[in-house]
């Protein structure tokens, strides 16, 4: 669950971002759409604790956040904020299954080799688990980032233009895969894009009563 | 552990750019251990082999020649002086007691030394095996011969002539193994020792006519050196110069003559103490550029990794410790290549068997081997960790 109200973000010596009101509920998805540049990045980065708001108030999965000391708000992060990339950022020096340990251990928490094999099987990539990321294909990436942001079971899942460069069929697929991540989870999902193409694959009957809204950021608001 | 696990995959993620720092931190730290062995051994073999000699009285020439080859058994020796100079020194007034060391021929490369028991009791040996020699031909083996050699207690040699080996074997005259000394790591391991007589009786055997001849020769009996004691440290003043200015022999105290020889070698240690720490320097600006470019390179991953909820600390830990990573198989390497340097010196000039140098030493001061491998790169990756730091997860967002 996320809301905010009257949630605005000073940069140091740059513009001031003032950010329209969101009240997503848990297990709802959230569409951030809006061009380049609009604040999509910042409004994510504040929901996922790494920047504090210059004014308004925010609660992300029961946690007002801006209360949180630093440390107190890495530990929250871990816990319940998956996270994936738009560059994917598999670490190149690693396999697919150190990967998503080193997920766990960014987290402070124990390696739990079944825990990840359980979020690869769920993606479809266990198989894949001692490949190194550059013998996966983009798809194959795509679910491994997918497996590693849910493995912590967060509250809320935050997805960084996920359809970014791909074709309109790897595009539908990941959306897919997105989705039905997030409803296994029972997490909140938001998908922060500029590509048209999301809302159109956002299945109808996800609209209503499942909770899909769409917040549309706008460059004007600068 | 996770932390040096993933940082170890890390650091061979570029295994060029590991492997090349692990060598030029090595050669660094080689160069330190060596100096450190060298210096180590040669101070320890100077004070174990120069205790109780106040001062060497031998033939004139040059003074650290006398000392090379009489104390520490590494040169040859001047030339030798007649036994009633030196038995004159023994009434000397300001003497208390009077070695001497006789020189000349070796058995296969080492070096008999005819001289009292004396010799043994101021080295504080004791015999392994056997007796002292109780008349001449009667040889006490030290124990590096007697290992190298595989002699045992009654077994007979003939000497060669001259202190290398080879040289013409005195065949007539044979030695008998009595004695073979416990391991002292002194000087005396590697001398094949009898009394002064047998020195004498060899060359006597060899080279009189007849008994006429025998008899003027003993007369005319040397010694190639005498190793002197004072009884009063005040003797020093004073008896060199008498030596020096009234007898046809010179008197050298070895521990001007062993400081001269260090102060010597200093100036090489210097110039290889200077270079080491240039290596060294070269390193840390070396394992510096590669940390540096590992944090530009990855920092969408260290910035993942914050995004992930790893507090700026332990990413930045991730970083220093591929730096003890470096450092701990530098360190591992440095050490044995300087042991391996110093064993190499010691087999090259063949000081091995002289126990001067060699290899596989561990001095307490080695220590500062691994203090000082873990401590340049962790110094040179202070830089990139606080980067690490300090890396913004927004600028992951904005995809910059």
């Amino acid at each position: 669950m996320i809301q905010t109200q009257g949630l605005c973000y000073q940069y140091p010596n740059g513009p001031r971002l003032v950010f329209p009101d969101a009240d997503v509920p848990q297990g709802a998805v959230l569409l951030l759409s809006g061009p380049s540049g609009c604040g999509k990045s910042t409004w994510l980065a504040l929901v996922a604790a790494l920047v504090l708001p210059s004014a308004g108030s925010l609660t992300v999965a029961g946690q007002a956040l801006g209360v949180l000391t630093s440390v107190a708000a890495d530990a929250w992060r871990a816990s319940a904020i998956g996270f994936l990339p738009q560059k994917l950022h598999l670490s190149a020096a690693l396999s697919v299954y150190q990967n998503l340990a080193m997920a766990q251990w960014a987290a402070g928490q124990a390696e739990d080799a079944r825990c990840i094999h359980a979020a690869l099987q769920a993606l479809g990539v266990d198989d894949l688990a001692s490949r190194k990321p550059g013998q996966l294909s983009g798809g194959q990436a795509q679910r491994v980032a997918l497996a590693r942001s849910v493995l912590l079971q967060p509250q809320v899942i935050l997805a960084d233009e996920p359809t970014a460069s791909l074709d309109d069929e790897a595009a539908a697929d990941a959306v897919g895969l997105l989705l039905t991540a997030a409803k296994t989870q029972g997490a909140t999902l938001v998908i922060a894009t500029h590509d048209a193409r999301v809302a159109t694959l956002i299945p109808p009957d996800l609209q209503g009563q499942n909770g899909f809204q769409s917040l549309h950021l706008l460059r004007n608001m600068l | 552990m996770k932390t040096l696990a993933f940082a170890w995959r890390y650091l061979w993620s570029r295994p060029m750019s590991a492997a090349l720092n692990v060598l030029l931190l090595s050669l660094g730290l080689a160069s330190i251990t060596f100096l450190l062995l060298v210096g180590h051994q040669l101070t320890k073999a100077f004070e174990r082999d120069l205790a109780g000699i106040d001062v060497v009285v031998g033939a004139k020439g040059s003074p650290m020649q006398l000392i090379l080859s009489g104390v520490l058994h590494i040169d040859v020796p001047p030339g030798n002086v007649p036994l009633q100079a030196v038995r004159a020194l023994e009434k000397h007034p300001l003497v208390a007691s009077v070695i001497p060391i006789s020189l000349g021929d070796n058995f296969r490369s080492y070096r008999i030394v005819g001289t009292s028991h004396d010799y043994l009791a101021l080295h504080g040996v004791t015999l392994a095996q056997g007796q002292l020699w109780q008349q001449s031909m009667q040889v006490v083996l030290g124990a590096t011969v007697a290992a190298k050699l595989g002699a045992a207690l009654g077994q007979t040699f003939a000497g060669s002539h001259g202190l290398g080996g080879g040289g013409h074997a005195h065949g007539d005259n044979a030695y008998t193994v009595v004695g073979i000394l416990a391991p002292s790591g002194s000087v005396l391991d590697r001398l094949v020792l009898t009394d002064s007589a047998s020195v004498w009786k060899v060359h006597e055997d060899f080279t009189a006519l007849d008994d006429d001849d025998r008899k003027a020769m003993e007369e005319e009996r040397e010694v190639t050196m005498a190793l002197v004691r004072y009884k009063t440290p005040m003797a020093a003043v004073s008896f060199p110069r008498f030596v020096n200015t009234t007898t046809e022999m010179q008197a050298a105290a070895p521990a001007l003559e062993v400081t001269r020889l260090l102060n010597m070698l200093g100036l090489g240690t210097d110039v290889l103490r200077a270079f080491a720490a240039v290596l060294l320097l070269t390193a840390a600006l070396s394992v510096f550029i590669a940390l540096w470019s590992a944090v530009r390179e990855r920092r969408g991953d260290l910035a993942l990794l914050r995004m992930l909820g790893a507090p700026p600390g332990k990413v930045a830990a991730l970083l220093l410790c591929e730096a003890v990573w470096l450092g701990l198989l530098a360190a591992a390497l440095g050490l044995l290549l300087g042991q391996g340097f110093a064993a190499a010196l010691g087999w090259f000039l063949k000081l091995d068997t002289t126990l001067l140098i060699g290899g596989m030493v561990w001095p307490p001061a080695l220590a500062v081997v691994p203090a000082l491998a873990v401590g340049v790169p962790l110094g040179a990756a202070l830089l990139p960790a606080l980067g690490a730091y300090r890396i913004s997860v927004l600028e992951l967002l904005q995809g910059r």
